[in-house]
């Protein structure tokens, strides 16, 4: 294991989603204004931002879920280049995916069947379920450490079990680029180091493009390669989190006074905020 | 430091990867069969339990047929001992058998269709107005056009198909189409609710009296030309139920999961489509009967262990059908109770024990 | 395993839960960003359009006005004034005015006890769905009216008075109790019961109709919702039961701000959520029997006019309920005189103008409301 391996693949690359111009409504009223965003490939990429600044719009938006109103997302895994809306539903499919924040679960569901519902883009009216099918099955059970659970009824499970089989199904679906809408919500602290860790480790061993949105920035900054920053749907800053999480930038985003401090367990810059009562921002 | 850090993690996956072995592939195919082989069972004992209730329905009742004597009926001998038989069994006994199957079916599969695309229990075309939609039209042909035979069904249809295009406009374009579709739906049924009453009133009894065995839900109109527009609705959209059945999977999922799985957009509506056209075909043939398509897919889901299967929950009304249209004519002696009193009757209570069960099973 | 079931029972709920939050979502959307600020009583709560909820009374007035006015034959203000003081010998048309009169003291009546009924059972529920007739009255007053024809023999708008309210007590009893088998009443499980038992009483209704033409003939009348026909003395018998219901559901105001929070928070505020439910339970179903009693069944008025003063007074049941009084008795005059008008000479009963009038407007509601979005 050396540290070679560990590293992601260099930041030069061509990026999987190249945003440009992207404005997102709902109902005409707009979320997302203008944002450009190039996520970078074969990296973990984190959302962060106040409540409503238009993080999970803009994952919508990379997901094909909601059309933008101008602008355009392209996808670029495996040299390709294709405008997102281009691609049939399934094609889409087979190279993102997405775990919402919180799907509904349907009632009497198995471990297995629910993984197995993540192989739907692979199925054609022709070809339906095959060795090979329980084979990524196997594959996303075993990477997410789900096996021992495949018989339960997932309703069974505890809240981080569930959140390990819904991410199993994401990744049954093998895809390039894994979109995951605050996958550590409900999640006790515990859990939430569990699930963030298995992202990385899926990143850093299959080299699977990861971008999630999280709002606790301290975790953004431990587990992202790259770190998007978004307020009143405008991009406010993006990059490492080492160079990107100062005082000034919590100050810019959150409107929050705090000091940065380095983690002493990952190296990564650790966020202790000031008191939003007492405006006592250290730095000023 | 970071580095050893993200070493100790790496190692953790490794440790993770190396518990796999062959064994894994054969837990997880034993563990993907397990509950199916339970659907199919289901399936394969409601198929039987059809089959008899169609034989009950024919055979049974004020007027018993011995089942030998049915084979020679059916191939249109007259039987030389019992020659009023023939025109029981293939006037009257076996096309209402054949109705309420076909009927039952089409009603239990797009009330499952329903419930599950739209994740909502109070999902079913009673009460999202497409049965009113077909009242409506049914009744006001009844009354002021005198419509009979073949027409009665034909305005039913036109009825319940003007709602649900009504609905799909309305929802048409917007997020949460399907819960959309639902409360427009709620509406217009309250709107041709009160469009039925007031029709009620404005004509002669007779033509009300009639109008309300319809609205009941009846079998008793029967005949072979029904049966062969039920038929060809059937084969038509079966079909497309079964590629439906596979949308159903993933519209069980929420519709963002399943649009990122790949079900193209709106094709969860196009499953409602199918059922729409389902409960319309069937409706115009019954008029509305209570509580089929409300309650046969909770009942199959609970006789397939947990899991919905549209195929069981259509045998499962189908066999509900069947067997209260029986009940309803020879339960009381001398009351010929139309199939939709009976449904309704029993239903209700069937419904509450439901909800009751699935309240101690929280509480325990 | 209690541990498990228990988290199927969180699962099943979370979604059931989750559709009504859409279907809130969906219909409460116009109320925008003070959705959920004003229950609380403290902020938010304000009038968010204050000239259009002072126009309130001005419509009842009119509505009033128009009712006793209006009609196959339009009679001067001058004549209905004379008569109502008592100096109306002279007036022609002196039976058309007392009946128009007897007829808008019905329509206020029932109009503002529906209403009401609707807030509170939209605010008990907290499923924006909910109508008065959910909670099983209409159908219990139907199965009841059904009987006293069927069975009984009665044949007289007094005669069913009795039957109607009897019927939707038990029905409202039962689909309670029902709700409360077997665990705690909560919203779902009242809305399911609420649909099973109507969804049964009606059938059942209909098992007597089909096999007699005679009650089928009288009934298919009653079932018609309208304000005309009733003699004042009528109302005087029923009087008593809308006067305690207009009490009782206005007095809970705070209870229902509370309950609109949740069960559990609504038990963190100091509330006994048992004894809310079954006070707001009783108000409504004594406000919707004494309004079928009175009108038979009226349907839609409930459901809608408590979205509209939502619309116009924001979403604390303290304006909610009084706005509710205003609406609820100025649509169903409108619907009434407007149905008086369409079909001269006859006329189109209010039970039905009410969903002619008000379903464009709830498919309105539904098309144009706002999704929760972010």
């Amino acid at each position: 294991m050396t540290s070679a391996t560990l590293r992601p693949a260099s930041v030069a690359a061509a990026p999987a989603l190249r945003v440009r111009g992207l404005t997102l409504s709902y109902d005409g009223r707009r979320v997302v204004d203008g944002l450009d965003l190039d996520v970078p490939a074969g990296e973990v990429t984190v959302v962060v931002g106040p409540n409503g600044c238009g993080k999970s719009t803009v994952l919508r938006g990379l997901a094909r879920l909601l059309r933008p109103s101008a602008g355009s997302v392209r996808l670029g895994v495996d040299g390709s280049d294709d405008d997102v809306w281009s691609l049939r539903p399934k094609e889409f499919a087979r190279r993102v995916a997405l775990l919402p924040q919180s799907p509904p679960l349907p009632e009497g569901i198995t471990v297995v069947d629910l993984v197995g519902r993540g192989r739907h883009p692979h199925h054609t009216v022709m070809r339906r379920w095959s060795a090979a099918d329980d084979e990524a099955v196997v594959r996303a059970m075993r990477a997410t450490g789900t096996l021992e659970l495949a018989e339960r009824h997932v309703e069974e499970l505890s809240g981080g079990q569930r959140q390990r089989v819904w991410i199993a199904l994401t990744l049954a679906q093998e895809t390039g680029v894994v979109l995951l809408d605050e996958p550590t919500t409900y999640l006790d602290v515990a859990h939430q180091i569990d699930v963030l860790d298995l992202l990385r480790d899926l990143n850093r061993r299959q080299g699977t493009t990861v971008v999630m949105v999280l709002h606790d920035l301290n975790l953004a900054a431990r587990y992202a390669d790259h770190v998007v920053a978004l307020r009143d749907g405008r991009l406010v800053g993006s990059g490492a989190p080492g160079d990107l999480v100062d005082e000034e930038f919590v100050a810019r985003v959150f409107g929050l006074g705090s000091r940065v401090i380095v983690d002493p367990v990952t190296g990564s810059p650790l966020v202790v905020p000031a008191s939003t009562h007492q405006q006592s921002g250290p730095s000023s | 430091m970071t580095v050893d850090w993200l070493t100790r993690t790496a190692a953790h996956a490794d440790a993770r990867a190396a518990a796999a072995g062959p064994a894994d592939l054969a837990r997880v195919v034993r563990a993907r069969r397990r509950p199916a082989r339970r659907v199919h069972l289901a399936i394969a004992a409601l198929a039987v339990a059809a089959v008899a209730a169609v034989l009950v329905r024919v055979l049974l009742g004020d007027y018993v047929v011995a089942l030998a004597d049915l084979l020679p009926i059916l191939r249109g001998e007259t039987l030389p001992d019992a020659p009023g038989a023939s025109f029981i069994v293939m006037e009257a006994k076996l096309p209402r058998a054949l109705v309420g199957l076909l009927a039952g079916a089409a009603f239990g599969a797009a009330g499952a269709m329903f419930q599950t695309t739209l994740r909502n229990p109070l999902a079913s075309p009673d009460i999202i107005g497409i049965s009113l939609g077909a009242s409506a039209a049914a009744v006001v042909a009844l009354t002021f056009l005198d419509a009979q035979g073949i027409w009665l069904p034909a305005a039913a249809l036109v009825g319940a198909l003007a709602v649900s295009l009504l609905m799909y406009a309305v929802g048409r374009g917007t997020a949460l189409a399907g819960q959309r579709m639902v409360l427009v739906g709620i509406g217009v049924a309250a709107l041709l609710s009160s469009v039925i009453q007031f029709v009620m009133t404005r004509t002669s009894v007779q033509d009300a009296q009639a109008a309300l065995v319809w609205l009941t839900g009846s079998l008793a109109r029967a005949t072979w030309p029904v049966i062969g527009l039920l038929t060809v609705s059937l084969l038509v959209l079966a079909p497309l139920l079964a590629v439906c059945s596979r949308w159903m999977r993933l519209a069980e999922l929420g519709d963002d999961l399943s649009t990122t799985l790949g079900a193209p957009a709106g094709r969860a509506r196009l499953g409602l489509v199918v059922a729409v056209a389902l409960a319309a075909v069937a409706t115009s043939a019954t008029g509305p009967i209570a509580f089929v398509a409300f309650l046969a897919g909770p009942l199959a889901r609970r006789l397939c262990g947990g899991r919905a299967s549209l195929w069981a929950a259509a045998l499962v009304g189908a066999v509900v059908v069947v067997l209260a249209d029986f009940a309803g004519d020879y339960l009381i002696p001398d009351v010929n109770l139309p199939v939709g009193v009976v449904t309704g009757a029993v239903g209700a209570p069937l419904m509450l024990a439901v909800i009751i069960t699935a309240g101690r099973a929280g509480k325990a | 395993m209690s541990s498990t079931q228990t988290a199927d029972r969180e699962c099943r709920t979370a979604s059931a839960e989750a559709t009504l939050l859409a279907v809130e979502s969906i219909l409460v959307g116009g109320g925008r960003g003070a959705r959920h600020g004003g229950a609380g009583g403290a902020g938010g709560s304000r009038h968010r359009t204050p000239a259009l909820a002072a126009l309130l009374p001005v419509l009842l007035v009119a509505a009033v006005v128009a009712s006793i006015v209006l009609g196959s034959k339009a009679i001067p203000l001058g004549d209905v004034l004379q008569v109502l003081t008592g100096h109306g010998d002279t007036v022609a048309d002196r039976g058309i005015v007392e009946a128009r009169v007897a007829r808008t003291v019905v329509g206020v009546l029932v109009g503002a006890a529906l209403a009401v009924a609707g807030a509170a059972m939209q605010g008990l529920t907290r499923n924006p769905l909910a109508d008065p007739g959910l909670l099983g009255v209409n159908a219990g007053a139907g199965l009841a009216v059904v009987v006293a024809i069927a069975v009984f023999g009665v044949g007289s708008l007094s005669g069913y008075v009795w039957w109607a309210m009897v019927g939707a007590g038990l029905a409202a009893v039962l689909v309670h109790a029902l709700a409360g088998l077997g665990g705690s009443v909560t919203p779902l499980r009242l809305t399911l019961a609420g649909a099973a038992v109507t969804a049964g009483l009606a059938s059942w209704s209909s098992g007597l109709l089909v096999s007699s033409r005679q009650s089928f003939d009288a009934f298919r009348f009653w079932q018609v919702g309208t304000i005309g026909g009733r003699g004042l003395d009528l109302v005087v018998t029923v009087l008593p039961f809308f006067a305690v219901g207009l009490v009782v559901v206005p007095l809970a105001v705070r209870q229902l701000n509370a309950l609109a929070l949740g069960d559990d928070l609504a038990r963190g505020l100091g509330e006994n959520v048992l004894l809310a439910r079954a006070t707001v339970a009783l108000g409504v179903a004594v406000l919707c029997g004494a309004s079928t009693a009175l009108a038979g069944p009226i349907g839609f008025l409930g459901l809608v006019v408590p979205h509209v003063a939502r619309f116009v007074v924001g979403p604390d049941h303290r304006r909610i309920i009084p706005a509710c009084l205003v609406a609820g008795p100025t649509l169903l005059l409108a619907a009434d005189t407007l149905g008086r008008l369409v079909a001269q000479p006859s006329e189109v009963q209010a039970g039905i103008m009410t969903a002619v009038l008000g379903v464009p407007f709830f498919v309105l509601l539904v098309r144009r409301g706002r999704m929760a979005s972010l």
